[in-house]
């Protein structure tokens, strides 16, 4: 029957590679949550703008870090790259979380998942162009839009600080090839850390009817009082921010500073642990469960209709 | 190969039967109106034809179960459930672009020639525009694919008298080549009389009625009875009498026109009336059983044109 059905010429298929529909669905994504790249972009804007009106400052503050011993120097001059590259996450993080939220909901509500439904795409292919947006895209913009800022911030204070003869020394002290190296491992190992969390996200987008929010975050915090009563414990809820936060923690050595040491939490490579973070078995479980939670968004895409 | 096949399609939302053991049987190349009120079951019986929702019994759509292949199967069948569906955010370029990029049979030329007959622009997003400009959008797009089953469901909704004439006529005329089927539902019923060649009327989950429409001008007669034969008509046992500026139209089923053309003036029903005769009064009581063995042989008359 089916060999019957390519036979016949006006139905033989132009040929399309299967990565075809996954690209253009993911192309679709970015079409639609314009927010992906507006988020992190106003974030840099909100930076860079913090950055240019203390500029006028910038070279009495570098005389005075120039003046301090050689660890805290370079502190001194790093924090603000610090700060934009962590305001940028941040920003990614949260935009991340509320695209999961809607972006199962979304096209249910506005029915346009009937259209969607119309063309030849598979609910395993959409789920996982969605899927993607969180895991790779948006980590990937991130990367790009730090770096695009960091730049400019080196640029300013190059061009802040030449007049007084101190513009080299940003380019001396500030490691940025090694911040940018952290930054993209930080990112990865989060990303990987924090895949089960986006995965549930998206099946609670799949499955629920309405406050998309309320049904990502409620059943958490029942199971943890309910611990708490129970058991007086609190396993569950540790176990649930050590996913929204510990990605640093898994992936890096981390080195408790005295609070008023001035020095940043990540600064040498020594710090990275990839083997740590690959052989915990934490991670396997994870991706496992994120694994379990697509599927079950997949499931509800095929069989849940328009609201 | 019949384009869709149905035997005893059954689904129950909880008690609430949607799909009473429906039997069908679709030929290629056939324009079919499934016409029945509201809750009857045609839209469950589209959404199991498009693989939107599962179903029990058999039901193969081009040779596949649509439930387990909808994504290949979307290849060879378009629908356009109402006009609202098209994703609002989008622009119409990037619609373009995106069944350009997923859809192997889509003519991205040929939808481009049918926008240009309307003043769609390609930058605009599909916010704003007019409900009748979506649905001429949606109907480019989906004519500038080469499939063979199109679904219809109330593609006409909401839009004016002008877009819905226009509809149906792109459809016939850019459209429709006598190989591909398209099943289309719609309450607008007398706006396809002229266009469906097959009728089904479902109601309760079954189907009630199924017949070509060369069939239902045969079969069908209705008689604007002279006042002087009002008593011989009535002994003809009509379907359905009404009343209109004081005359009785009574409603015959397989009674000779000639027969029928000596009691007052005769013509072929409307779709609408039929409907009426047949499903209103007995619209909020399951059909009888003898509807049941006059749709088998209008469905095996149906099979054998």
């Amino acid at each position: 029957m089916n060999t019957e059905l390519t036979d016949s010429p006006p139905t033989t298929p132009a040929l399309i590679l299967p990565t075809r529909p996954f690209f253009w669905s993911v192309r679709r994504e970015l079409w639609e949550n314009r927010s992906l790249y507006m988020g992190p972009l106003i974030a840099a804007g909100v930076v860079l703008f913090g950055f240019g009106i203390t500029a006028y400052r910038l070279p009495r503050l570098r005389a005075n870090a120039l003046a301090l011993e050689s660890v805290r120097q370079q502190a001194a001059i790093e924090t603000p790259y610090d700060i934009a590259a962590m305001m940028i996450m941040f920003t990614a993080f949260i935009v991340g979380i509320f695209y999961c939220l809607d972006a199962l909901h979304g096209e249910r509500r506005d029915r346009s998942i009937l259209f969607w439904k119309s063309l030849p795409v598979s609910d395993l292919t959409s789920v996982l162009a969605k899927a993607i947006v969180p895991l790779a895209i948006l980590p990937l913009l991130t990367f790009v839009i730090v770096f695009a800022t960091h730049l400019i911030m080196l640029l300013v204070s190059t061009a802040v600080l030449l007049p007084s003869g101190m513009a080299g020394t940003t380019w001396q002290l500030l490691p940025w090839p090694r911040l940018l190296s952290i930054l993209l491992y930080g990112l990865v190992t989060a990303v990987l850390w924090e895949a089960p969390v986006y995965a549930w996200l998206l099946l609670v987008s799949s499955w629920a009817r309405r406050a998309t929010f309320l049904w990502a975050v409620l059943p958490w915090l029942a199971i943890s009082a309910i611990e708490k009563l129970v058991f007086d414990t609190t396993y569950f809820i540790r176990m649930v921010s050590s996913r929204l936060t510990g990605g640093f923690e898994q992936g890096f050595v981390v080195v408790r500073y005295p609070r008023d040491a001035h020095v940043p939490v990540v600064d040498r490579f020594t710090e990275l642990d990839p083997l740590k973070f690959l052989s915990s078995p934490g991670l396997w479980i994870g991706l496992l469960i994120a694994a379990a939670f697509l599927a079950g968004a997949v499931y509800f895409r095929r069989s849940r209709g328009p609201l | 190969m019949a384009c869709i096949e149905a035997r005893g399609l059954r689904k129950a939302f909880g008690p609430t039967i949607a799909l009473d053991g429906v039997n069908l049987r679709v030929e290629e190349g056939r324009i079919l109106g499934l016409i029945g009120p509201n809750g009857a079951g045609k839209s469950t019986a589209l959404n199991s034809i498009l693989g939107l929702t599962p179903f029990e019994g058999e039901l193969r759509v081009l040779g596949r179960n649509p439930w387990t292949e909808r994504d290949q199967l979307m290849r060879d069948v378009c629908f356009i459930a109402d006009v609202a569906v098209l994703p609002r955010w989008m622009r119409v370029s990037q619609l373009l672009d995106y069944v350009a990029g997923v859809h192997p049979r889509f003519d991205r030329a040929k939808a481009e020639g049918f926008l240009a007959r309307t003043e769609i622009k390609r930058t605009s997003k599909i916010r704003q525009l007019s409900k009748g400009m979506v649905a001429q959008l949606h109907l480019a797009v989906v004519m500038a694919i080469d499939a063979r089953l199109l679904v219809l469901d109330e593609p006409t909704l909401g839009l004016d008298l002008l877009f819905r004439k226009q509809f149906y006529d792109s459809l016939l005329n850019d459209y429709f080549d006598r190989t591909r089927t398209i099943v289309v539902t719609t309450h607008q019923v007398e706006e396809i009389q002229n266009v469906i060649t097959d009728l089904m009327f479902i109601n309760h989950g079954r189907i009630v009625l199924e017949c070509s429409m060369e069939q239902f001008e045969r079969r069908y007669a209705e008689l604007m009875v002279h006042p002087d034969h009002l008593a011989a008509a009535q002994a003809l046992k009509p379907l359905h009498t009404r009343q209109l500026f004081g005359r009785s139209i009574l409603l015959f089923e397989n009674v000779d026109r000639p027969q029928l053309a000596a009691l007052g003036d005769v013509r072929t029903p409307g779709i609408a009336d039929l409907f009426v005769a047949i499903m209103g009064d007995k619209a909020s009581e399951p059909p009888p059983a003898s509807s049941g063995s006059s749709r088998t042989t209008a469905s095996q008359e149906g099979v054998s044109k």
